[in-house]
């Protein structure tokens, strides 16, 4: 502990002198060794030599502080010399000065080292398989879920009484209510980029009018559907793993379990539920706004009337187009809800593996909404829609 | 024992919105002694702790520790002397990310200039100082048990050399045979690195087996005594306390322990 009372100055920095004395070895300290104020001084007295002397004496006498840093130092250099063969004495420290010294020296302990790291080639090679096995099984785990999910959903179906109706509509309102603005804005600025760069490219046939066509088919087939659900993916789907995971934290789960309440009945189905019933309406309202600032952009760059606008939409765009974009929108929302509450699930005990989860949760729904669209656009295409 | 207190709270006025936590309290602790800080679940105790260290600003009053006016300082000097004391949280508080080893050269590695190979001389000594077994090191905290993480805790707060020990509840949730071992490296610690320990608690028999001093948070207010001084305060809450059946059973234990075998 530190002896003496004000923290380090500069003019208490530690120091050693040394000095031979016939067959004896004077180690002269003095200043304050610290934590603190140790920097070089260990490198110092690493390196000291004997010089054949006989004896040593490690004077502590101006020493003005000494901590657990300090009293180390001054042990190891009595243990160095004395493995040496010198006989060590000391001098001029005081009791609780001598105590310390001989505290750190019951405590002389070694930890063994930290484990190697691997050979960096190999750790690349071993994370590489352990990812792919990894992926491998959490596809498992995740169709296996999907599996229990779609039981319990039915089951609920089948039986309305056992659906929690505030838990749904709360659910509705968090993740589609207070989802409008943003995903009405982001629809809305999609609307007017597509405008805009179309109007640029066909401007040069002289075909401006198929602008209205090629904002009709992008917003309603893929562009209104695919950013609406990322929205939902990044705001509702990470929610639900953060939530439900930070359940599991406290136990509520297992409390849950205790109690003779279904996890999968009380907190995944109102969840699930809620995005299916909520996304189509989201993916509506984002194909409105897409459209809107189609026609914003149409009239301000194009002087295409929002009437001419309409006209040109009404006959250049089937409703099949709109239909094919709808239709996916409670697939995409079963499948995010299901991923974040999935990854929810399997938050471990800890603050850290939430964050992880739900990194997780949002990657997998994105990355599964793309891939689905992608099989979603060949199905229609085949089909000749 | 001088009479310095080296912790000096005057006039400590703490309040939440319109709720007041302790009003014109005092309360000061002397170097080298170990104090215990009790009270009524609600009264405080953890949040004059942690006004005591910084992490709450009080609406009034002075907090005066190792003579410097804590409410006065810049934050850069307010770091400078919240180095020189260690707390050690509830359930260790370690850095989950970090193994054992490194949660304790995170201080080192910050506010020293020590080398490496000293660093880690000086990180075995403070997992010994703390009971450690030496394969502790490389664990992280989620593989360690209560106990332990308790410990590794310990270690972490003493990587500085502090010169004030605060621990929250150190015996929370350890079991009897944990939990007085745990009070025996605390009174070895305070006895060989000549600490002051200031320790929220509800242990009884860590109160009777290492306090030096114990004060009580009562109508937002502290008060101080040795155990036998504050039996003999009529206050009711401290009569149940210390005379209810788990007092007079820790108090019994305290003393077989101390007769002479």
């Amino acid at each position: 502990m530190a002896q003496g009372s004000a923290g380090t100055k500069d003019s208490d920095r530690p120091r050693v002198t040394t000095r031979q004395d016939g067959d004896r070895l004077v180690v002269q300290l003095a200043g304050a060794w610290t934590t603190r104020s140790i920097a070089g001084e260990d490198a110092t007295l690493a390196a000291l030599q004997p010089n054949g002397a006989g004896r040593a004496e490690i004077d502590l006498g101006g020493v003005a502080e000494l901590d657990t840093t300090g009293a180390w130092l001054v042990y190891r250099t009595a243990r160095g010399l004395k493995q040496r063969g010198l006989e060590v004495d000391f001098a001029g420290g005081e009791k609780a000065q001598l105590g310390l010294i001989e505290t750190v020296a019951r405590h002389d302990t070694h930890c063994p080292d930290a484990p190697p790291s691997a050979n960096p080639l190999v750790a690349i090679v071993e994370r590489l398989g352990r990812g792919t096995a990894e992926i491998f099984a959490e596809g498992r785990d995740l169709v296996n879920f999907l599996g229990h999910t779609i039981v319990v959903f039915v089951r609920s179906l089948l039986r309305p009484g056992s659906i929690r109706g505030t838990a749904l509509i709360s659910h509705m309102e968090q993740t589609g209510l207070n989802a409008l603005p943003i995903v009405g804005l982001i629809s809305f600025l999609i609307g007017v980029v597509l405008a805009y760069q179309g109007a640029d490219q066909l401007a040069r046939f002289g075909a401006q009018i198929f602008t209205v066509n090629l904002v009709g088919y992008g917003v309603l087939r893929e562009m209104g559907i695919l950013l609406t659900a990322i929205i939902v993916a990044g705001r509702s789907g990470s929610a639900f793993t953060a939530q439900i995971g930070t359940m599991k934290v406290n136990e509520e789960i297992d409390a849950m379990r205790t109690l003779g309440l279904d996890p999968m009945e009380v907190l995944v189905m109102p969840r699930v539920m809620a995005l299916v019933l909520v996304l189509p309406l989201l993916t509506f309202y984002a194909d409105m706004m897409g459209l809107f600032g189609g026609a914003v952009m149409a009239t301000v760059e194009l002087d295409i009337t929002f009437f001419q606008f309409a006209r040109q939409l009404h006959a250049g765009v089937t409703a099949w187009s709109f239909w094919v974009g709808l239709i996916k929108a409670p697939i995409f929302a079963f499948i995010i809800a299901m991923v974040g509450c999935y990854e929810g699930l399997k938050v471990s005990r800890s603050a850290e593996s939430v964050g992880r989860q739900t990194t997780k949760a949002v990657v997998e729904a994105i990355f599964l909404v793309i891939v689905l669209d992608a099989v979603a656009s060949i199905i229609f295409s085949e089909l000749g829609i | 024992m001088p009479e310095t207190n080296l912790i000096e709270v005057t006039g400590l006025r703490s309040q939440f919105g319109a709720q007041v936590i302790h009003d014109n309290l005092d309360f000061g602790v002397r170097r080298g002694e170990v104090m215990g800080l009790v009270g009524g679940s609600g009264s405080g105790k953890s949040v004059l702790l942690r006004t005591v260290i910084g992490l709450i600003r009080p609406a009034a009053g002075r907090i005066e520790v190792l003579g410097v006016d804590m409410l006065a300082l810049s934050p850069a000097e307010q770091r400078a002397v919240q180095r020189r004391w260690g707390v050690l949280f509830q359930d260790g508080a370690l850095f989950s990310s970090l193994t054992v080893a490194q949660n304790i050269e995170a201080p080192m590695k910050e506010h020293s200039r020590l080398s490496p190979a000293l660093r880690r001389d000086m990180i075995d000594i403070k997992l010994s100082l703390a009971g450690l077994p030496t394969d502790a090191a490389h664990k992280y905290p989620s593989e360690l048990s209560g106990g332990m993480r308790k410990r590794a805790g310990i270690a972490r707060a003493l990587a500085l050399d502090p010169e004030i020990l605060f621990l929250d509840e150190p015996t929370a949730g350890l079991d009897p045979i944990g939990a007085s071992k745990f009070d025996e490296l605390i009174a070895g610690l305070q006895r060989a690195l000549d600490l002051t320990v200031v320790m929220v608690t509800h242990d009884l028999d860590s109160l009777h087996a290492i306090c030096d001093r114990v004060s009580v948070l009562i109508d937002k207010r502290v008060k101080v005594g040795t155990i036998r001084e504050l039996m003999d305060q009529p206050d009711p809450w401290i009569q149940e306390y210390f005379r209810g059946p788990r007092g007079r059973a820790a108090e019994a234990a305290a003393s077989r322990e101390a007769r002479p075998v």
